[in-house]
């Protein structure tokens, strides 16, 4: 395999795109601080540009976030895309920007594929004629291969995603994250102001070792000034397949995710109970939704993903409300 | 043409040495001295491109001579980690598979086995190691040697360091970027004084990133027992594993075995086993990266009970099925350590 350098960075560069470049204390010293502080190490206008060309064709961005791993964020990213791509009228764009774990290819179906390249930029893997996938797993040649980079490199493969993907026109671009608050979170913020974020769905479940890691998550919405369209809680109870009794596997200690949410003044979602069949399906890169209709998971699911296009819908109603007031009161002469 | 790392648009996995971190643990702050024993808390802003909390003063005496000065320190005086007879870090690639849980099990087993142990959270986005020990109110003071670390009961018998315990509040996001969380593991790993311990053991995020890389580089002078890695049953989290043992062999790191969570879930109303999470994926990985395989954990709610209220598991819930597979895992990390030093 190839390997590319890093450039040296100090080390506590806060980021030449950074509204701190070249302020910051670190900057001191570095022999790129004069040029980060002209702001000459901003993006490049060319390639802001083509960002925003990209992203003016996408009418709502969805970020699945959580601040805690393991939470269910790719599996509700996968049928959150699945179940908006079942309206055939609707074109639905799955981007995964977990570059360390990409966990989308296998739950989509789509171990082995490649991505090929043409004149208008990559090429989205697609499941369906409307459901398009990207990610760095199909980038890589062999299920082993680490990606061993650090922050500046996986913002750089963050923005090839967003500015050389040939997505076309898409009604939802769905983002699926890793975990935590770091380097791909605040590019993703950043690349992404280009275009009409709808806002952020926050995944956790009932505990409190979740829910805290949460909370910080929902302060770094606030604090990037990222909408929350809702908070979903999963792994919300199990009910045995013999006895049909219910057990909390994680139980909601501190009241779950619905108590945060009054707490914090965000939406609760809904609450989407564990499954076997869940981590099957997911395996196989099936759709849980299809395999399992009858389950209560796939109500929980149907019910979430339906609130989500509500809220979508309703702020597309909004905004062009905006629009049409503006223009009622241009003077034509 | 297929754009690959390998070769296409110019991207390419770093998969051999890891990349440069560079001199230095921050920027440059005299030391001082801090009156008493001052807490740390609050020292640590969330905020990106805010100064790293101040290094500890240095030990005076002539046994102290510092070099360069500034933010190149070099200490030539004993080593915070000269005492730490072995140090294990417990790695995923997955996320929620139960790092914490087993790093926090593991060292509540090996206590029982009379031995002194050390926890070390380099999570810093999320910090879960302290709620686990319920001690997250508590806050981290400096002496002559450096940071000391929290510890959990009268005895000091296990000792902890997050950076949970240096926030003010603690819903503040660490919103930082690599740099910054290199330069606090830098600093966890140098200015921890944790004294004499039988095993420090490190917590890690998920993921092969910044923390991983620099954890290993600054571990790396020292008694660096190996990784024990955590996946949960299924395909999905074995995937991720994979490129973590990877990650081991690219970065020389033995591996001492894999560890299967949530391994199964027994019913406490009809004692019907579920496989809730699927079944057997830790345990093939083990064998096709040839590995040792240490054991299945099942999923117990009264485990993932004690953990939410900070409650010792080992000593409340011997007769628990997660306890035997636990305390197995111990006896293997014990029974390696006889063997190496034999």
């Amino acid at each position: 395999m190839a390997e590319l350098a890093d450039g040296q960075l100090p080390q506590e560069c806060p980021g030449s795109s950074s509204a701190q470049a070249g302020r910051a204390a670190a900057c001191q010293g570095c022999p790129n601080q004069g040029i980060c502080a002209a702001g000459a190490a901003a993006p490049d206008p060319a390639e802001a540009a083509a960002l925003r060309a990209r992203l003016r064709a996408v009418r709502h961005a969805v970020l699945v976030l959580s601040g805690k791993g393991g939470v269910g964020k790719s599996t509700f990213s996968a049928l959150l895309a699945l179940g908006l791509a079942a309206d055939q009228a609707k074109q639905v764009a799955l981007l995964d920007i977990d570059i360390c774990g990409p966990s989308i290819p296998r739950m989509m179906g789509l171990d082995g594929e490649q991505v090929h390249q043409s004149g208008s930029g990559w090429s989205p893997v697609y499941v369906e004629e409307n459901l398009g996938v990207m990610s760095v797993g199909f980038l890589l040649s062999s299920p082993d291969d680490a990606v061993i980079w650090r922050g500046p490199k996986k913002n750089g493969l963050i923005k090839q995603f967003l500015r050389d993907v040939d997505w076309g026109e898409v009604d939802y671009l769905i983002i699926d994250t890793p975990p935590g608050t770091s380097d791909e979170h605040l590019s993703i913020v950043q690349y992404l102001s280009a275009a009409h974020v709808a806002g952020a769905v926050i995944v956790t479940t009932p505990q409190e070792v979740s829910l805290q890691d949460v909370r910080k998550e929902i302060n770094f919405c606030h604090k990037v000034k990222l909408p929350i369209i809702g908070v979903v809680e999963n792994m919300s109870g199990f009910i045995c397949p013999k006895c049909k009794n219910e057990s909390q596997i994680f139980p909601p200690t501190t009241g779950g995710a619905e108590k945060m949410c009054q707490n914090l003044n965000v939406s609760l979602l809904g609450k989407v109970p564990l499954d076997p069949q869940i981590g099957k399906s997911c395996d196989k890169g099936q759709s849980f939704l299809s395999e399992a209709p009858d389950s209560p998971a796939t109500s929980s699911y149907r019910n979430i993903i339906q609130r989500i296009q509500e809220y979508c819908d309703q702020r597309n109603f909004q905004e062009e409300k905006i629009i049409y007031e503006r223009n009622k009161n241009v003077v034509h002469v | 043409m297929a754009p690959g790392l390998a070769g296409g648009p110019g991207l390419a996995p770093a998969g051999g040495s890891a990349e440069s971190t560079g001199p230095g643990t921050g920027p440059p702050v005299s030391p001082g001295r801090y009156p008493g024993s001052t807490s740390l808390r609050g020292s640590v802003s969330p905020l990106p491109g805010s100064p790293s909390p101040p290094p500890p003063p240095p030990i005076p005496g002539p046994s102290a001579v510092t070099v360069g000065g500034g933010a190149d320190e070099v200490r030539h005086e004993r080593s915070n980690l000269a005492g730490v007879r072995h140090i294990l870090l417990v790695l995923s690639g997955k996320g929620g598979v139960g790092k914490s849980t087993i790093s926090t099990e593991l060292a509540l087993s090996l206590r029982h086995s009379g031995k002194k142990v050390g926890i070390l959270d380099v999570d810093l986005c999320g910090p879960s190691i302290p709620r686990m020990f319920r001690v997250q109110d508590n806050s981290v003071h400096q002496c002559d040697s450096g940071w000391v670390p929290v510890f959990v009961d009268q005895d000091k018998s296990i000792s902890l360091m997050s950076i949970g315990f240096l926030l003010e509040n603690p819903d503040d996001a660490v919103v930082w970027r690599g740099p910054k969380k290199n330069a606090l593991i830098k600093q966890f790993v140098a200015d921890v004084a944790w004294g004499d311990l039988d095993f420090l053991i490190v917590d890690t995020p998920p993921g092969t990133s910044d923390e991983h890389i620099s954890t290993v580089e600054a571990l790396r002078p020292y008694q660096l027992l190996g990784a024990i890695l955590v996946t949960t049953p299924q395909a999905v989290s074995v995937g991720d594993v994979r490129r973590e043992l990877t990650f081991c062999k690219k970065m020389n790191l033995r591996v001492l075995g894999i560890v299967e969570n949530m391994s199964g879930f027994v019913c406490p109303h009809c004692s019907e086993c579920t496989n809730i999470f699927s079944k057997g994926g830790g345990e093939e990985l083990a064998k096709h990266a040839g590995v040792p395989f240490l054991g299945c954990v099942p999923l117990d709610p009264q485990l993932s009970q004690s953990l939410e209220e900070g409650r010792d598991f080992i000593q409340e819930f011997p007769k628990s099925s997660a306890f035997p597979a636990l305390a197995h895992i111990a006896q293997q990390i014990l029974d390696g350590t006889s063997q190496q030093s034999s």
